[in-house]
């Protein structure tokens, strides 16, 4: 079991995180700033507690691997990366600059970035190349790919889901950030994903519902999942897309939307004072 | 018939044989497929070597993000499968999981050009060079025989770029004499000299360029041919020579004439030392059905239709 201080600590870090991404799309006056929000608990969990990596050694052999599949979703990625010590925060704050090493999708150029994405439905099957590589070598390897609700309309997904289960790659985990909001609007009028669960079980994978913008049930989920059952993993993370700024949530224009500097210093309060109430606690 | 024209080895078939040696010596040599083994010749990797091969049914685009992720992870894979389907179906992946994320993937393209000749449109790729030439980064290689095709395998296993290598269906007459020739990617071979014009042909068609070498020799006429089996990076120095001592051009390709073989040629004597290039391809139009060489003969691609046009060009 998890102590409840470090959980405190995971979620001191992700409202870190929040603030520095509202920081960098209002100062760069661009990026995709919903899904960003939406995915940090999950980021977080993953680059502070989750997997074998090492910012100091970027490239170290057998460290796991994490696919942002959902490519646009990036500031919350760089984030996570200038927390975490893969680049300086002062790097952070040419997002958006002319000529920067941060892109508005993902490279390579930047430290801990596996990929470059950005178009859609890629990251699964490149995460699936990633597992079956661990297994052949027989390394304990574990790859995640985070991907987003409306990117399941792409159907090159499904051919990697089904070679992931054809594989049996236990050492796959893939999670969608469920926000419901995709960028004309709700999921569910723009093209149907559900029933998600059952479409994911049918094609073998073992399927976990959470609450993605919650620090214990997301570092529970991936604490005591089976790496030994033969299935693929797939995490349905149900977000909240603007999560954790009270204006933003669950309206699909923050898809991209950036803040105006009354919006920005609301935002920002808002994270200060959860903040300061984690550091009360 | 010569010796030479006594071959019975598809390209396809020397690319896979020469692949399961290295791969004996190597375990990080991964074989990756689309239901595609038999068009490949992959049955006997697939066979000695189960554990270092990948088969994922007919889904291209999960075969071309599988591939970088293997090569990601420091495996050397090669994805194999029909042409026609890697640079169009799968071709954001090449872009973005391979070329643009510098996976040095092996996409191996069987059955290129109008090999599927009767099969239609669908089946054929004409636009593959023109296409994946814009990739920065992307390696382009046509091998034109099975000696060629042999070399090219042994360099490609460490080659630190993704490669685009497009081979034929059938077997092909020999070029070459035997395996021991010079080859390396990006460097053209000279295979006749002459001054009189230059014939640069590359795949299947080094052998029609170099008959028709032959035969304008015979009539007097120095015909200098070379095997462009690279097309990106692409030997300039070779065509600036060619144009600045030939002083004309002819360049033959199982492709469009837009945007492959004759377009990179013109685009460096036009801006360098402008010559008269003539440019023989398939046409702006679906190819007529029918085998390789019947089409190679209608758009006037063959050794007698080069001969023909390098006649009215001198």
């Amino acid at each position: 079991m998890m102590m409840q201080n470090e959980i405190k600590e995971l979620q001191l870090q992700a409202e870190k995180i929040r603030k520095r991404v509202v920081e960098i799309v209002y100062s760069s006056k661009s990026g995709h700033i919903g899904g960003s929000l939406s995915s940090v608990e999950i980021e977080t969990a993953l680059y502070f507690h989750v997997m074998n990596i090492d910012p100091k050694n970027p490239a170290k052999d057998d460290r796991d691997r994490f696919i942002l599949s959902k490519g646009h979703s990036v500031e919350a990625l760089y984030s996570v990366l200038a927390a975490s010590g893969f680049i300086d925060d002062e790097l952070l704050n040419t997002y958006g600059h002319f000529n920067t090493k941060l892109a508005g999708h993902p490279t390579k150029k930047v430290p801990g970035v596996e990929l470059n994405s950005g178009a859609l439905g890629h990251g699964l099957s490149v995460g699936v190349g990633l597992a079956i590589a661990a297994k052949m070598d027989k390394k304990s390897v574990r790859t995640y790919v985070l991907m987003g609700d409306g990117e399941q309309g792409e159907g090159s997904i499904y051919e990697a889901a089904m070679s992931a289960s054809h594989y049996k790659l236990d050492n796959l985990v893939a999670i969608i950030d469920r926000n419901e909001l995709q960028i004309s609007g709700r999921t569910e009028n723009v093209m149907s994903l559900e029933p998600m669960r059952g479409r994911w079980e049918a094609f073998g994978w073992e399927v976990f519902d959470i609450e993605g913008n919650d620090m214990e049930s997301v570092v529970t989920t991936f604490d005591n999942m089976n790496h030994g059952n033969a299935k693929p993993k797939l995490i349905i993370a149900h977000t909240t897309k603007g999560c954790g700024i009270s204006f933003m949530e669950k309206i699909a224009k923050w898809h991209h939307g950036v803040p105006n500097e009354e919006q920005f210093n609301e935002a920002v309060a808002e994270i200060n004072d959860r903040i300061k109430s984690l550091n009360e606690e | 018939m010569s010796a030479e024209n006594t071959n019975t080895i598809p390209c396809r078939k020397m690319f896979t044989d020469t692949l399961v040696e290295l791969a004996r010596l190597d375990r990080d040599i991964v074989a990756v497929t689309t239901d595609a083994r038999g068009s490949v010749t992959l049955d006997s990797f697939a066979k000695e070597l189960p554990e270092q091969f990948v088969e994922l049914g007919i889904a291209e685009q999960n075969a071309v993000g599988v591939g970088a992720g293997l090569a990601s992870a420091g495996k050397k894979p090669f994805v194999c499968g029909p042409a026609c389907f890697y640079v169009a179906r799968s071709l954001e992946q090449v872009k973005v999981d391979v070329a643009y994320s510098g996976n040095p993937v092996k996409i191996l393209g069987v059955s290129g050009g109008v090999s599927y000749g009767a099969l239609g449109f669908s089946h054929h790729s004409l636009h593959d060079i023109a296409v994946l030439r814009t990739f920065p980064g992307m390696h382009i290689v046509l091998p034109c025989d099975i000696y060629e095709t042999k070399k090219l395998v042994q360099e490609l296993v460490n080659y630190p770029f993704p490669v685009y290598i497009r081979v034929g269906r059938n077997a092909v007459p020999n070029v070459y004499e035997n395996e021991n020739i010079e080859y390396k990617i990006g460097k053209a071979n000279l295979l006749l000299e002459g001054n009189d014009l230059t014939i640069i042909g590359t795949g299947e068609m080094v052998y029609h360029c170099l008959q028709a070498g032959k035969k304008l020799h015979a009539q007097g006429i120095k015909a200098r041919v070379i095997d462009m089996h690279t097309l990106k990076p692409f030997d300039k120095e070779i065509v600036e020579k060619a144009a600045r001592e030939t002083g004309r051009i002819i360049t033959v390709e199982e492709h469009s004439i837009f945007g492959g073989l004759g377009s990179a040629v013109t685009e460096i004597v036009s801006q360098v030392n402008p010559v008269p290039v003539r440019i023989l391809g398939i046409p702006d139009e679906y190819a007529v059905h029918g085998t390789p060489l019947q089409i190679f003969h209608h758009y006037g691609i063959d050794s007698d239709g080069i001969f023909e046009t390098a006649l009215k060009f001198i």
